[in-house]
């Protein structure tokens, strides 16, 4: 593996020669626990670790789940009441996976945004952001169908909106939602394929975190400073980094903890407060509910679905010009993904050459609006669609859009930006001074 | 169904008109339940008083179908003793497929379902109407006051009242102020859409009067009381587990912070020598 020189792992009983000479696998532990990690990193690099916690939570609670469910329309609903009060220990494993999810997208969204302000997106980390970004569409798709499971009334009415998105899609939409659905309705075979892939999905996210690891185990992490990681040699790059084990192990698990503890009292004593009362009462298709809302971590995009409405001058150009095809309906669902996608596409819309938000005076506080725009965007995707409401959505998606397509083009080319360190050594030493250092400046102070 | 069929049919013709029935505002009461916040616990006193209420009014027409007789007896819920349990269940009849006939049901046996088509099940009501009270559907009195499906239940038992004024007589169903997604009649909705009253109609008529059961503990049988004992039972048919749940949610959180305070004085520690503090 390419990547920091640091050293390697080195077979020196018999035993571990003879292994090592038909699988490397102690190496490749060794070399993957002994990565040269920067030694600034700050408190927004523990998501990583709460993500990969959490789906191994997930999977594991799921697994459990499984063997007490029935994916059948007229079972569903009774055996997951099953579990939660006829199951041992049950309606504590059905808490935690419902809760997992919340604390899934908290962990992914600050992980995300923290790539966003850092500029880890940026070359030469490309790839390991596209990965990402693919896990998060996953990870939504995933969540959607396990919403889907306990066939309450969202999950029913939910379904029914998700999917008739897909049925927007000009001349072949109707046939992608029958095809997704499995017949021209929501019912028994949605809700078997949905379980299916509910169960399928998880482990293919598996894989693609080891993907994703893979990538930036060979770029090196990014950090706070956004400056490299000195490759000169190996002495040079031994000033910059730490290896992974154990600092930023032990780091992390402390951070773990922390985040835990929180989730746990949401678990125990308010495991209901994030989901929809709504889901407690058994799907009936003849009775749909007056708000049909997704659940909290699709609010930004939802609100995004809703704010192109067919009186916005946009929505109705495009209408114009494409002759009639592309409608307001189709044009909420383009810029849903659409909205994904400008962020898939930030490393090639960013011009700035500097990697770091910390170096960038202006891209600072547009970085802070998008963030508080994200947080007006999930606010108002759980508001009705009248009076003001409209307005703000609209004001807020064109943010989104605008914040990836025209500021941070811009931003680059009109942006002064500040001195960086030049290396990882000297921002570290900045907030920790060496001793000799420490104790010259005490006595030049005296 | 035909209940069902004609309130569908209201909401839509609510929303193809733009009138938003969330608007109508609702007097939900904040009641006090023993229940609330991470160290609250069921008062098994007012469970089994709010079973006698369930027994002698409610389950004229509604079911409990999730609800096991056995689990009257679990810890952390009304806990009647076994024989008292075994004799509540002796009470129901259920349908016995080998024999075809009806036998009193066992332990086992979950409470039958209701009677009467238009009645919901029970089982969940608290915490299906838990709803997401605040300003703006923030959540913001569920998380600080607690509020939530319990205090719903109540409030529209005790919500009954005269209908107002302006309503025509023959309304179809019952005034109460707690009630949101019920009729409406057009004759109190304002020129700007706005409904002049609280609450809409129901249509169940008013269950409790107050004085309707005589408890054997001697327990007030005002309404607002039986409406309370009668919340709380059904907050625990919808949550039976919900004292095992916060015991192992403290015990978690207990735990978890003491293993925080060791990562964190293990991580400070770690990396001493580095920060250049040793």
């Amino acid at each position: 593996m390419s990547g920091i020189p640091h050293d390697h792992y080195e077979p020196k009983t018999g035993i571990e020669k003879w292994l090592h000479t038909r699988l490397p696998i102690v190496g490749l532990v060794y070399d993957t626990l002994m990565l040269p990690t920067p030694k600034n990193l700050n408190w927004m690099w523990i998501w990583g670790i709460v993500l990969a916690f959490t789906l191994v939570l997930q999977i594991a609670t799921g697994i459990v789940l499984v063997m007490h469910y029935t994916p059948h329309v007229d079972l569903a609903f009774k055996s997951v009441e099953h579990i939660m009060r006829d199951v041992n220990g049950g309606h504590m494993i059905r808490y935690f996976h419902a809760n997992g999810a919340s604390l899934f997208f908290v962990a992914v969204y600050l992980h995300m945004f923290r790539g966003l302000y850092y500029g880890s997106y940026k070359a030469p980390r490309e790839v390991t952001w596209i990965i990402g970004m693919l896990m998060y569409l996953m990870m939504m798709g995933t969540a959607f169908m396990g919403y889907v499971l306990p066939w309450g009334q969202m999950s029913f009415h939910g379904t029914a909106v998700i999917t008739g998105l897909f049925g927007a899609i000009p001349f072949i939409g109707e046939s992608i939602q029958t095809w997704l659905l499995g017949a021209s309705a929501v019912g028994q075979p949605a809700l078997n394929r949905f379980f299916s892939l509910h169960y399928l999905l998880p482990f293919v996210l598996l894989g693609l975190t080891i993907v994703h690891v893979w990538a930036f185990h060979t770029t090196g992490n990014n950090n706070p400073t956004g400056v490299e990681v000195r490759r000169t040699s190996k002495e040079d790059a031994a000033k910059d980094t730490l290896p992974f084990w154990p600092y930023f192990v032990i780091k992390d698990l402390f951070a773990l903890a922390v985040v835990l503890a929180v989730f746990m009292a949401i678990v125990g004593f308010m495991p209901n407060y994030l989901g929809h009362p709504d889901n407690y009462v058994p799907a009936n298709p003849l009775a749909t509910p007056s708000h049909i809302v997704p659940e909290w971590y699709f609010l930004p995009f939802y609100a995004i679905l809703r704010a192109f409405t067919a009186d916005v001058w946009i929505v109705q150009l495009v209408n114009f010009v494409s002759f009639g095809i592309i409608d307001a309906k189709f044009f909420g669902v383009l810029a849903m993904f659409g909205a994904i996608a400008v962020m898939a596409l930030a490393p090639w819309l960013d011009t700035s050459s500097v990697r770091s938000g910390r170096y960038r005076p202006m891209f600072k506080w547009w970085f802070a609006l998008l963030a508080f725009d994200f947080m007006v965007l999930m606010w108002v995707g759980a508001m009705p669609t009248d009076g003001i409401y409209p307005y703000i959505s609209l004001i807020a998606a064109t943010y989104w859009f605008g914040y990836f397509l025209v500021l941070l083009p811009l931003l680059g080319v009109i942006e002064k930006p500040l001195p960086q360190p030049a290396t990882i050594e000297d921002d570290f030493n900045a907030h920790y001074a060496p001793k000799a250092e420490a104790d010259a400046s005490a006595k030049s102070a005296e | 169904m035909f209940r069902k069929l004609t309130l569908t049919a209201a909401t839509a013709l609510a929303l193809t008109t733009g009138q938003a029935i969330a608007e109508s505002e609702t007097h939900v009461h904040d009641y006090d339940f023993s229940f609330e916040g991470p160290f609250g616990s069921f008062d098994q006193m007012q469970l089994q008083r709010g079973l006698q209420i369930y027994t002698e009014s409610c389950s004229a027409c509604h079911g409990l179908e999730l609800v096991a007789f056995r689990t009257l007896h679990d810890e952390g819920g009304p806990a009647l003793p076994e024989d008292q349990m075994r004799a509540y269940a002796e009470f129901y009849e259920v349908y016995d497929a080998a024999t075809d006939e009806y036998v009193p049901a066992t332990p086992a046996d979950h409470f039958p379902a209701g009677t009467y088509e238009g009645a919901p099940d029970l089982s969940l009501m608290a915490k299906s109407r838990a709803g997401f009270h605040g300003p703006l559907g923030t959540g913001i009195n569920q998380f600080v006051k607690g509020m939530g499906g319990a205090e719903y239940i109540a409030s529209i038992l005790a919500g009954y009242e005269e209908a107002p004024e302006c309503a025509p007589e023959d309304f179809d169903g019952y005034y109460n102020v707690a009630f949101a997604p019920g009729g409406f009649p057009e004759e109190c909705i304002d020129d700007h859409g706005h409904h002049t009253v609280p609450g809409s109609w129901i249509g169940m008529p008013p269950p409790l009067y107050g004085d309707d059961v005589e408890y054997a503990d001697g327990h007030s049988t005002d309404i607002h009381h039986e409406a309370q004992d009668v919340a709380a039972f059904l907050m625990w048919t919808a949550e039976p587990k919900m004292m095992a749940r916060k015991q192992a949610g403290l015990a978690g959180v207990i735990l978890l912070i003491l293993l925080s305070v060791l990562l964190y004085l293990t991580n400070k520690r770690l990396w001493a020598p580095h920060k250049h503090k040793d």
